[in-house]
């Protein structure tokens, strides 16, 4: 195999592991770092312990116990969950589109995602106990994505200026309606939940929040990884990929819903993050090449890891106040998307 | 990798209210390589989409052995009948080889990998093509020749009895359009091929099939095809045809000027002395692998 990998990338199972380490490295740091400093030894008896309770001895005092498993720990699993989504989910969008300038947030199906979830709190709709929201997000992200894919598309071609516009002014369109469902919902704190839906977040992250996204981004992850040859086909384009053997219209709309669902599921607890799905995909393809069968697994590494340690950022720099983790993505995405962009002009 | 037959069976296919293919009818026996020709927009590449299944016959069949290529499922038809399309890659890094390797998509489940089979028959496709050396090169830095013989490659990854191609030696330089065409006729296939270059197909075909504005107007060997008065009336062209001298095969030398204008423009043009008729020797050639002869008007 390595034989015919080009000679510049480092062998996969090594770039795997890098990540890997990567992905470990943040999550302690994330679980460290904080108001109550822990080192990373006491960061890893404590989760051990809760594990398999007696492989360590506790030597720590309780309460650091209670601030790594309850504070810290949900939020690190949820940031990495969230970080692999997007991650995975630019990646499958930048092949569905065809077009590697795609992300979730760009292309409005945040925002979708955003306004379902929004008129869910406003409305005050429970019809589906702890599955409303998410539910409700997804069906806003599938419309925004069918949305903007129709804006984008015309006679059967989609140019790149389209397809950024279309998302862009969706996205700002929906992200409009957000803003107003919360501005005039009478929620006493409208500040921060405006905040925290358009500009992303994870603060006051508890453990009931992470099952639904995390099985969410898991089985995505799975599925995609299960269709790694179709997407590679959409890469060749929809002809070639016609005509070895792939259903185009059927695989588009499967993974439309299949990204929906998953970015429903976690801007439906972090809030609309932007350009890591852009970035992400980008890196991955430099590190382990475009064939998907090896990029997604190192994007859905790669997404976690960067989250993690972007949101590690968002709430230790200007401690005790936090930074929407959104801005920060963007203030590293915005100008990653400008660079992509002439890269793109120059070829 | 038996080749098969294919029968197209009245194919329409209308877009916008037009008919961008009208009652195509065409019989391509197993192993027999028949060349597409026609003006552009004819619909050549119309009737091939359908055929791959990336455009559904608005009416009419497309027969691959007695079966409808448009009832067998997709993955069914790309063991039996691969293409190559014409349509610009896209933006992604991928390598030489991963857009090869796309050909054994068809025979493959979810989460299964390339066995060592797979990657001995991508790395023959690769070879045959004379591409294997630029295997771990990003296919998107390859130069259009180097580009269109990686498709063909992954075309022939796929293993079929049955290629379509669609003009498959656009870019290609004089040696590399005979390379493939002589590879396609190697391989003993069904093949059938959009080509402009009508000596080529006249050369490498076993029939040239002839579409103007939609229909099927020839169909035949390429002695028979190719007269002026069809290249007249199809292509608007004056033209002469001669037997290459050395190769037996019909040779086109295509006249400038438009058909019934060519006499007045060579006396516009002082460089040519006027040949017998009043007619000059063709300056520009767009014929690939004519030879000496293929210059000179008799």
């Amino acid at each position: 195999m390595s034989a015919r990998t080009p000679g510049a990338r480092l062998p996969y199972p090594v770039v795997l592991t890098l990540l890997a380490a990567a992905l470990g490295a943040a999550a302690t740091a994330g679980i460290g770092a904080g108001s109550v400093a822990l080192a990373a030894g006491d960061v890893w008896g404590i989760v051990a312990h809760r594990v398999v309770p007696a492989l360590v001895e506790p030597t720590w005092p309780r309460v650091r116990e209670t601030i790594v498993m309850d504070v810290r720990a949900p939020r690190v699993l949820l940031c990495g969950v969230a970080g692999a989504g997007l991650s995975v989910c630019g990646m499958a969008l930048q092949a569905l589109v065809r077009n590697p300038l795609a992300d979730p947030m760009l292309l409005g199906v945040s925002s979708g995602a955003s306004v379902g979830a929004v008129l869910v709190l406003v409305l005050n709709v429970s019809l589906f106990g702890a599955f409303s929201l998410p539910l409700a997000a997804f069906a806003g992200a599938l419309a925004a994505l069918c949305l903007v894919y129709s804006l984008a598309r015309s006679g059967g071609r989609m140019t790149t200026v389209r397809l950024v516009l279309a998302g862009v002014a969706t996205a700002e369109v929906l992200s409009a309606i957000a803003g107003y469902l919360i501005v005039t919902s009478g929620d006493p704190r409208k500040a921060e939940s405006a905040m925290r839906w358009m500009l992303g977040g994870f603060g006051g992250t508890t453990w009931d929040l992470v099952p639904i996204p995390a099985a969410a981004v898991l089985l995505g992850t799975v599925a995609l990884l299960g269709v790694s040859r179709p997407l590679n086909l959409l890469l060749a384009g929809e002809e070639a990929a016609a005509s070895m053997g792939l259903n185009v219209h059927r695989f588009r709309a499967w993974l439309f819903v299949l990204v929906a669902l998953v970015i429903g599921a976690v801007v439906a607890v972090s809030g609309a993050i932007g350009f890591v799905g852009l970035m992400l995909p980008h890196v991955v393809r430099l590190l382990a090449g475009a064939d998907h069968r090896r990029a997604l697994p190192a994007a859905a590494l790669l997404g976690a890891a960067f989250l993690i340690t972007a949101d590690l950022a968002a709430r230790t720099l200007i401690a005790p106040e936090e930074i929407p983790v959104g801005i920060l993505t963007a203030l590293v995405g915005g100008p990653f998307f400008l660079w992509l962009m002439r890269r793109k002009a120059a070829r | 990798m038996t080749p098969a037959e294919l029968l197209i069976e009245d194919v329409r296919v209308v877009a916008a209210g037009r008919d961008l293919v009208l009652d195509a009818r065409l019989r391509v026996s197993p192993g027999e390589v028949v060349a597409l020709a026609g003006p552009n927009g004819a619909g050549k590449s119309t009737l091939l989409r359908t055929l791959y299944r990336a455009r559904r016959p608005t009416s009419g069949r497309v027969l691959l052995d007695g079966e409808d290529v448009w009832r067998m499922g997709g993955r069914r038809l790309a063991r039996r009948l691969a293409a190559v399309p014409q349509e610009p890659p896209g933006d992604f890094e991928l390598t030489v080889y991963e857009v090869a390797a796309m050909g054994r998509s068809p025979y493959k489940r979810a989460f299964q990998g390339d066995d060592a089979g797979d990657r001995e028959i991508i790395m023959a496709a690769l070879e045959a093509l004379g591409v294997s050396a630029l295997a771990r090169a990003p296919f998107d830095r390859l130069s259009g020749g180097e580009k269109q013989r990686v498709l063909i490659a992954r075309a022939l990854a796929q293993r079929t009895g049955t290629l379509v191609l669609d003009e498959p030696t656009n870019h290609l330089d004089l040696r590399h359009q005979l390379d493939a065409l002589r590879l396609v006729r190697e391989l003993g296939v069904t093949a059938v091929i959009a080509l402009h270059d009508l000596n080529l197909a006249a050369a490498f075909c076993d029939r040239i099939c002839v579409m103007d504005a939609g229909r099927v107007v020839a169909d035949g060997p390429p002695a028979q095809v190719l007269t002026p008065a069809l290249l007249a009336e199809v292509y608007q062209v004056d033209a002469e045809l001669t037997v290459h001298p050395r190769t037996g095969l019909p040779q086109l030398s295509v006249l400038p000027g438009p058909a019934g204008r060519t006499a007045a423009r060579a006396s516009h043009d002082p460089l040519r002395p006027p040949g017998p008729g009043g007619r000059t020797a063709a300056s520009h050639d767009p014929l690939g692998p004519s030879g000496p002869g293929g210059r000179s008007a008799p």
